[in-house]
């Protein structure tokens, strides 16, 4: 268990700059993953932390020491890749006990972690497999336990999930979340996918274009995002967001006026207004929009619902139960506080 | 249950189809082949047969002999030098494949997976090479030779072919196949770059080592222009070299090299049966990978 401290992190490959200054502090023990589209540089920061890269410029400190200058393997880390790396031509057991060949550790001390590894992962039917007879689970599994075996400062975690199909990928962030609660190691995980990283966080990091965005545990990011960027990639379906604007000191979306002070907000001032499809509401007493319904996505205790209002498509969640049909008019509102209002040229939050 | 278990067998087919029509196209493509693979097995059989005539029936051109006779292989199998010669291309043949399979794929592995500055050019140079004969190297060969006292050793018979360009050209491309993860994975294991390239790249590409070692060991069995120029002593040569001058400037014993032939390929077909497997193996592995 170790805290992870990264300061002013760049890195460049000749003269592209991918990593544009990353600073973040991970306290021991934490869960954090690392989100956003690909290209945003979420991996090249993982690589780094590995010592897969050199660092171009800051600093990397695992448990107090800087590491920048380190191989990888005195860094006292370990890591799960996305296509899982375990070697084809060894066995489950070879390939659980490589993780230890350079350690200090005896030949029982060894023997005894292996089999506690196993143990945790729930292998030992598997121990005499080769790689290619294992499902893309138990493969996953079996980097996870080469990983653990070596009971690091901090895990890595590339993406390791989005080789498995949907239902075996729910259940392995189960598995590895329920892993981190056991053994409390401080745990870095990559993902391109919102729902891993709602669903496993302590905290998250939004990445885009080499830049952090935003830092903050799954419900601060859902309920406060600093800018669209932001509010759009978490969630899903995303965050409707339509033009709006500040006429004669109120907020217009349309025609409407919504519940919200436009003080400190100058005259004529481009707005985005941001509203979470789960956050609009059918035919309230003060509606905001009205649309017809284009679209129905039946989810069983929910639909979705497409509407074409006269500001644009809003995508709203309504019950499972006798939701409007396609073709019907709907009206929309939504409570003043589950409003999101973003500057239209920069794309930060203005309230 | 594999695949293939659903799928209708070859025989199902042809039964519970109407009677196929072959075209006259397939008539001939058979044709084809057929006279191929008597082109090929025809100087084998040839071999063999020779090998079992008395040396008044050589010029006879049938198959079958008349009096067959295992008598060239007692001769040449008690005759001191075939045995010596037979040594001397196996030490040879298996140095240079140990070699081949170590340095061409260290090469091969450092040129494809790090990044250095001029390993392009480095590359290009290697590949270059390939293109000049053995004819014309073998006078630059021998002048070294002589200058550094290598004619009539092993050394000598050995050195070009410690390493070559086609191997590590090979190499170079099989390791383009083994995915970096791996080696990251053994990197933060712990291994360093010389452990990484023997425990997990190597174990890899055994495909393509056993392609390399059946190439090289042929190669180097089969060698005859540079063993001849290089060796003078009748103790030194090796098989092909030896069995050249079997017989007098009179008259050439060919029911006697044809023996030597014969018994000197036992070996390569070991080695191909041994190292086949291991390609067939790494290509049904690969497929099971997915």
């Amino acid at each position: 268990m170790s805290s992870l401290t990264l300061s002013d992190l760049r890195k460049s490959y000749g003269k592209t700059e991918v990593l544009k200054g990353i600073d973040l502090e991970i306290a021991s023990g934490e869960f954090i993953v690392f989100v956003g589209p690909s290209g945003c540089g979420k991996s090249t920061t993982l690589r780094l932390i590995a010592g897969l890269e050199d660092v171009s410029v800051g600093e990397i400190n695992i448990g107090g020491r800087v590491v920048n200058n380190l191989e990888p393997r005195d860094r006292d880390i370990a890591m799960v890749f996305q296509n899982y790396a375990i070697y084809p031509h060894m066995t489950v057991k070879k390939n659980i006990a490589f993780g230890l060949r350079t350690s200090k550790l005896s030949k029982p001390e060894k023997e005894a972690r292996i089999r506690e590894v196993v143990q945790i992962l729930d292998m030992e039917d598997l121990l005499d497999r080769r790689p290619n007879q294992l499902s893309g689970g138990q493969r996953q599994r079996v980097a996870i336990g080469r990983a653990m075996v070596r009971n690091p400062a901090v895990f890595l975690f590339d993406e390791p999930l989005s080789n498995l199909d949907a239902q075996l990928r729910t259940q392995m962030r189960l598995e590895i979340k329920k892993l981190h609660q056991r053994i409390q190691n401080t745990v870095v995980f990559v993902t391109h996918d919102q729902v891993e990283a709602m669903t496993m966080a302590d905290r998250i990091v939004i990445m885009k274009d080499g830049h952090i965005q935003q830092v903050g545990t799954p419900e601060e990011l859902y309920r406060n995002p600093v800018n669209i960027f932001v509010a759009q990639f978490i969630g899903a379906p995303s965050m409707n967001m339509l033009s709006a604007s500040v006429r004669d000191g109120r907020v217009m979306l349309g025609d409407m006026a919504l519940p919200i002070s436009a003080a400190n907000l100058a005259e004529g001032m481009p707005l985005k207004a941001g509203l979470r499809p789960d956050d609009l509401m059918l035919n309230p007493a003060d509606p905001l929009l009205e649309g017809h319904v284009t679209l129905r996505e039946p989810l069983g205790p929910e639909t979705l619902l497409y509407v074409e209002t006269t500001l644009g498509e809003v995508i709203l969640r309504a019950p499972g139960k006798n939701p409007p049909e396609v073709g019907e008019v709907v009206k929309m509102g939504a409570l003043a506080e589950n409003i999101h209002l973003f500057d239209a040229l920069t794309g930060e939050v203005v309230k | 249950m594999t695949a293939t278990d659903i799928r209708p067998s070859s025989d199902t087919l042809l039964t519970t189809k109407a009677p196929v029509k072959r075209s006259y196209g397939q008539y001939i493509r058979w044709l084809l082949l057929f006279l191929g693979g008597i082109a090929m097995v025809m100087p084998i059989a040839w071999m063999i047969s020779t090998s079992l005539k008395w040396p008044h029936e050589v010029y006879n051109l049938k198959l079958i002999p008349d009096e067959p006779t295992i008598e060239n292989y007692t001769y040449v199998l008690e005759d001191g030098r075939f045995y010596g010669w037979f040594m001397n291309s196996i030490i040879i043949a298996v140095i240079t494949t140990v070699s081949n399979i170590l340095f061409d794929s260290l090469v091969g592995y450092t040129l494809c997976k790090f990044k250095f500055p001029g390993r392009y050019i480095i590359f290009i140079a290697i590949l270059s090479t390939l293109m000049i004969p053995t004819e014309m190297l073998v006078i630059p060969w021998y002048i070294m030779s002589q200058n550094f006292g290598w004619l009539d050793t092993y050394w000598g018979i050995m050195f070009p072919g410690l390493m070559t360009a086609f191997g590590t050209f090979l190499m170079k491309q099989f390791f383009e196949t083994v995915p970096d993860d791996f080696l990251e994975a053994a990197r933060i294991d712990g291994l360093n770059e010389l452990q990484i390239w023997w425990s997990v790249a190597m174990p890899l590409v055994k495909p393509a080592l056993a392609a390399l070692a059946i190439f090289v060991f042929l190669g180097n069995w089969t060698a005859f222009i540079w063993p001849l120029i290089v060796t003078n002593s009748p103790e030194m040569y090796t098989v092909p070299v030896g069995l050249s001058g079997f017989g007098d400037e009179a008259d050439v014993a060919w029911e006697l090299i044809m023996t030597g032939a014969a018994i000197s390929t036992i070996p390569t077909l070991i080695v191909f049966i041994v190292f086949q497997r291991f390609i067939i193996r790494g290509v049904v592995m690969a497929g099971l990978k997915g």
